[in-house]
């Protein structure tokens, strides 16, 4: 029973980790770049919200509605800025740059905030640690709420690629960007919206990051690398695929957890290298041209 | 560069002219006069700096020590993103285990200096299955799987009651050499293993491994349909970057004694290699050891301004990939022509023609 409960968990957990991915997912899908100061964002969102809870007694649920719009602000800013600029030199400088601006950021929140650990779960009072008890079985409000918000965004993206007429054109700029220039779209709008969309996501992973454990200065780090191991293990570009890879990932640390105390961390790391090898021995070939994304080249 | 391995024009021109004007011929030079001073130089600088420890007092040579390791980490990560197109943000895990390998050894009765270089040589024999695994993956995917690498190998190392988690421990048997003597070994050591290293580059490049990088730089695809063997060369380089980032790790440890995992697997190793290498040129020879003299002159200075002299790191660095993305010699070759070191092939005569094609990138 005791196992059960740790797979629960571990799904639960999972969602979590879905909702961090999501925007990464989107944004390697859609525009083919990793975004290397994605959980630094992520850490941005949720010490804005700490901020207006902490100084201005806000909601982290008020302070959400306007993190997002700041957030997807961010994006437009950071793809007409900083990743449409540096991809012009060359497909390996928006990882130089985006690693730079991670630098940046956790170095200022340090400079700002210090090395204190925050958390918005006091600002939340019952719904932090209030739960379903089924049998031995706990289901807590908040890692549902979470799993719930992760399965909304993941599927509102589907939809709006598959049904909208922006997600027409980001797969359309996804695909050629010079046809589809020449059909009348403007890739670089079309590619600053998908980035706004992609951290507006991230504005909402970062609350929920801040609400469910602690954050510090330096917390981007870890979340950017498992949002890229629920990516990956889910089959880069697939956005459902995202989701089963963020559950996976859940499940592992949770069972890691049980066996060790640094089982948590070394679990979620070698189930995304097994993940890797697996495809590797099964393909014997670039896994990228085994599973292409759902926006394909 | 490559262009100017392809590119040539034994004779004038389009075919109307071939009859009325004779073909000149432009002669493929790699030692220009510019060259072989600068190589000249090179040697004697290394010369010079072998014999500093006569003149120079303790302070300075421990800073040149870690001029030098920053030299070797500047080297290996050119090598791999600038050569091989493959930019990794956890070569901090080879850092950590080639300083982990040396206690090891040495708690297993290795002479500590014997110890530093044949744990540097064991971590590159465990890259040898990693990089089979680790280039499947492209762009910005192996720069992070290396970075998942270099967490789980800090995780791995930590289990380790020897190290006693982040406590750490140190390199007992080094404590029990004289500390001027170990001044001594540690620098030349270091001095020496940047120069072999550099040297081994220098080497690489000139050979078919060189003209080989710099196809796969250009085009993958075309490479491998003119039967380069894209997957080998850049294995080649993956380990030989392993093993330079490795007896870093140990030379540090040589220079600090006390092993703290935190301290030897922080991504701020690589925050340096990249800093230095993008900023004095990536994909050029001479970049990097401009780079690392920049770095080392803002540490010098700025080092102990501790989170802002980090904040300033991040935004040169940002504005080099933006605003100057070949950096500081990149830009320099690019508009004036010159190369100092000769790893490539130039045409006589065409030492003005600047050429675009020193990018980081294989696209």
């Amino acid at each position: 029973m005791n196992f059960l409960n740790q797979v629960l968990q571990g799904v639960l957990l999972g969602g979590y980790y879905a909702l961090l991915a999501c925007g990464l997912s989107f944004m390697f899908g859609v525009m083919r770049i990793i975004n290397l100061a994605h959980g630094s964002l992520a850490v941005v969102a949720a010490y804005g919200v700490f901020y207006l809870a902490d100084r201005h007694e806000w909601h982290p649920f008020a302070g959400l509605v306007i993190a997002v719009p700041v957030m997807a602000a961010v994006g437009w800013l950071l793809q007409r800025s900083l990743l449409e600029r540096s991809a012009r030199a060359g497909e390996l400088v928006p990882i130089l740059a985006t690693f730079g601006l991670a630098v940046v950021i956790d170095n200022t929140l340090f400079a700002n905030f210090g090395a204190d650990t925050r958390s918005l779960a006091p600002f939340l009072e019952e719904l932090a640690y209030g739960g379903f008890n089924i049998g031995p079985l706990t289901l807590g409000h908040l890692p549902l709420l979470t799993f719930g918000v992760a399965v909304v965004l993941l599927g509102g993206l589907h939809v709006m690629l598959k049904h909208t007429p922006l997600g027409r054109r980001i797969r359309a700029v996804a695909d050629d960007p010079s046809t589809a220039q020449l059909v009348g779209v403007d890739a670089m709008a079309v590619n600053a919206a998908a980035a706004a969309i992609a951290m507006a996501t991230v504005g909402v992973a970062g609350v929920f990051l801040a609400i469910r454990a602690t954050v510090d200065p330096y917390a981007g780090a870890p979340q950017l690398i498992f949002a890229f191991e629920a990516v990956m293990i889910g089959g880069a570009g697939s956005l459902w695929g995202t989701l089963a890879g963020g559950i996976a990932l859940g499940v592992a640390q949770s069972l890691g957890a049980s066996v060790h105390t640094q089982g948590f961390l070394i679990a979620g790391h070698v189930l995304f290298l097994v993940v890797l090898l697996t495809r590797m021995l099964l393909a014997g070939r670039p896994i990228m041209s085994l599973f292409k994304p759902a926006v394909a080249r | 560069m490559s262009s100017r391995t392809n590119i040539l024009p034994t004779t004038s021109g389009h075919s109307s002219s071939r009859s009325a004007a004779p073909p000149t011929t432009l002669p493929v030079e790699r030692w220009t006069g510019l060259a072989k001073v600068s190589v000249a130089g090179v040697v004697l600088g290394q010369l010079a700096l072998a014999l500093a420890p006569f003149v120079l007092d303790a302070g300075a040579l421990d800073r040149l020590t870690v001029l030098f390791i920053y030299g070797i980490l500047a080297l290996m990560w050119n090598a791999l993103a600038g050569y091989a197109g493959l930019v990794s943000v956890g070569h901090q895990a080879f850092f950590g285990l080639g300083a982990y390998a040396a206690v090891r050894l040495a708690d297993a009765g290795v002479g500590p200096y014997p110890a530093l270089f044949l744990g540097a040589a064991l971590v590159a024999l465990v890259a040898v299955p990693l990089s089979a695994f680790m280039l499947r993956l492209r762009g910005g995917e192996f720069a992070i799987g290396m970075w998942v690498v270099a967490a789980l190998a800090h995780l791995l190392v930590n289990l380790d009651t020897l190290i006693q988690g982040e406590t750490g421990t140190s390199l007992i048997s080094l404590q029990q050499v004289d500390s001027g003597t170990r001044r001594l070994t540690t620098y030349w050591l270091a001095l020496a293993t940047m120069a072999g290293l550099a040297w081994c580059v220098f080497i690489l490049l000139r050979s078919r491994v060189g003209s080989a990088l710099q196809a796969i730089r250009d085009s993958e695809e075309a490479a491998a349909s003119v039967g380069v063997r894209v997957r080998e060369t850049k294995q080649l380089i993956f380990v030989l970057s392993a093993f330079g980032c490795a007896a870093a790790g140990a030379l540090w440890l040589a220079t600090a004694v006390t092993f703290q995992p935190k301290t030897y697997f922080s991504v701020q190793w690589t925050a340096y290699m990249l800093f230095m290498v993008l900023v004095g040129g990536i994909g050029t020879f001479e970049g990097p050891i401009i780079g690392v003299l920049i770095f080392f002159t803002i540490e010098t200075l700025f080092g102990a301004a501790g989170v802002s002299y980090l904040i300033g790191l991040g935004v040169v660095a940002v504005l080099f990939a933006l605003l100057l993305p070949k950096g500081i010699w990149g830009t320099i070759e690019q508009r004036l022509g010159i190369q100092l070191l000769p790893v490539g092939y130039r045409l006589g005569g065409e030492a003005r023609r600047a050429t675009d094609d020193r990018q980081p990138s294989a696209d």
